[in-house]
């Protein structure tokens, strides 16, 4: 399968790749890891007039720690989110997602940062990022700006991030000192995309939930939220009754159509199921 | 997602200059031709076998800068400055690579067409993991599919190699 012609450009700085942007408007895409672009290139879905290759601007592949919280620069493959240390303990609900996403080669390639600007609902950071209350900085023609994670998906495939826009940076708030996590994904086989996702994400404060992050892959047309699921457990002891009825809220808050990897009631249940493991996982990982 | 639009007028030429296998070639290629094609066509190493062409099934996987990459789903321009290695690369004039002597030994092919992707893959972790347990090994080939020999003989090349390099 062959692409349509582009003008390829490789910017080494941000300002010389928003320059590109700009002046090709809707026109141009930015390539980072390109494991969800290039396919959608191959088929036709997607024929841009320019290519912004953004992989020779250097300092955008960071990951560290910054005030309790992370910082993921937009070239941090998931291949190195598999292997960091930092997104461990409190940071589980990253460090769980990373190793099921796609296969490993295409881990080696593909970035945070582009899945997140990719915006398929079947991604599984978005669900991460969502339950950790992520935000993204957009770089554009009048500097940076954050949006948060929760604002920023608009529908399938669409985000808040104009054409001249760069996504440069995820960041990760500080949970706190007891925090725990984890990402739960059914898929028929390594490399597919989700059936059903799960990521959870909870800050103990004195023993009960503080914030609560639960948010689901593959049952909406974004990665969704479980607000009221979220909201149910705040300030509560994480029991059995606080995780069930947190479980049953996250099920109702799934939008699942049947299709080929399970049927609406089937996935709706695997929600709930995930979601109560996921609690239980986060309750362990908070308590260390 | 940009629209879908008929196909851009013109051809777009750009000269990129890529290590393969240890040589510098280079050549002045389309934009969007993708390394796969670069390596089959442009090179003529057609070692590198074209799968599935949606990077579901890893037959051309290569290495650049020695990390394993479908090159179906990267463009030639994209290597340009950078080292491949594709399974031309593997053996020297000394012999075959501990790896292709592995698959040799222990029947770890049947049709063939997976090969390439299957041993660049497991040099690849045999360089990070020099004795990876049969676990580990499963999961680093877990994005290169097989459909003829069910992985048990692919899984004891990769240990054959493995022993033969000294990890074990």
């Amino acid at each position: 399968m062959y692409p349509a012609s582009f003008e390829y450009f490789v910017p080494t700085t941000l300002e010389e790749a928003g320059e590109i942007l700009e002046r090709f408007g809707d026109e141009a895409k930015v390539l980072a890891g390109g494991q969800s672009l290039i396919p959608l290139m191959k088929l036709r879905f997607a024929s841009p007039r320019a290519l912004v290759d953004v992989n020779g601007i250097k300092g955008l592949d960071r990951l560290s720690e910054e005030g309790g919280g992370l910082r993921i620069g937009a070239l941090v493959r998931h291949s190195a989110c598999e292997g960091s240390e930092l997104l461990q303990g409190r940071f589980g609900a990253l460090g769980d997602a990373a190793p099921q996403i796609s296969d490993p080669i295409v881990r080696n390639r593909g970035t945070v940062g582009g899945s997140l600007a990719h915006a398929d609902p079947q991604g599984d950071w978005g669900s991460v990022m969502l339950a950790v209350g992520a935000e993204v900085v957009a770089h554009g023609p009048d500097g940076d700006r954050t949006i948060p994670v929760a604002e920023f998906f608009d529908g399938p495939f669409t985000t808040k991030l104009r054409p001249s826009e760069i996504l440069t940076e995820i960041r990760v708030p500080d949970p706190g000192p007891r925090a725990g996590g984890t990402y739960l994904k059914l898929e028929r086989k390594v490399g597919d995309f989700a059936t059903v996702g799960v990521a959870v994400h909870v800050s103990f404060s004195n023993g009960s939930v503080g914030r609560a992050g639960i948010a689901l892959t593959g049952v909406g047309p974004t990665n969704l939220a479980a607000t009221a699921a979220e909201e149910a457990l705040a300030g509560k002891a994480l029991d059995d009754e606080a995780i069930g009825e947190a479980a049953r809220l996250a099920a109702e808050a799934a939008q699942p159509h049947t299709d080929l990897r399970g049927t609406e009631e089937y996935k709706r249940n695997v929600v709930r199921v995930f979601t109560e493991r996921g609690l239980r996982a986060a309750a362990e990982g908070g308590s260390k | 997602m940009t629209e879908v639009t008929a196909a851009h007028e013109g051809v777009i030429n750009r000269p990129i200059s890529v290590t393969v296998n240890g040589q510098e070639r280079s050549a002045i290629v389309e934009t969007r031709l993708l390394l796969v094609h670069f390596l089959r066509e442009t090179l003529g190493l057609t070692g590198t076998h074209i799968g599935c062409d949606t990077t579901s099934c890893g037959a051309c996987t290569v290495l650049v800068d020695g990390v394993p990459v479908k090159s179906c789903t990267q463009f030639a321009v994209q290597a340009d400055g950078h080292e491949v290695t594709t399974v031309e690369g593997l053996a020297t004039a000394e012999g075959l690579h501990p790896i292709q002597v592995g698959f040799h030994e222990e029947h770890g092919l049947q049709c063939g067409f997976c090969t390439p992707g299957m041993m660049l893959t497991a040099s690849a972790l045999l360089e990070r993991n020099p004795s990876p347990s049969e676990e580990e090994i499963r999961w680093a080939l877990s994005g290169n599919v097989c459909r003829c020999t069910g992985y048990q003989n692919i899984v004891k090349a990769v240990q054959h190699a493995a022993a033969a390099l000294g990890g074990e």
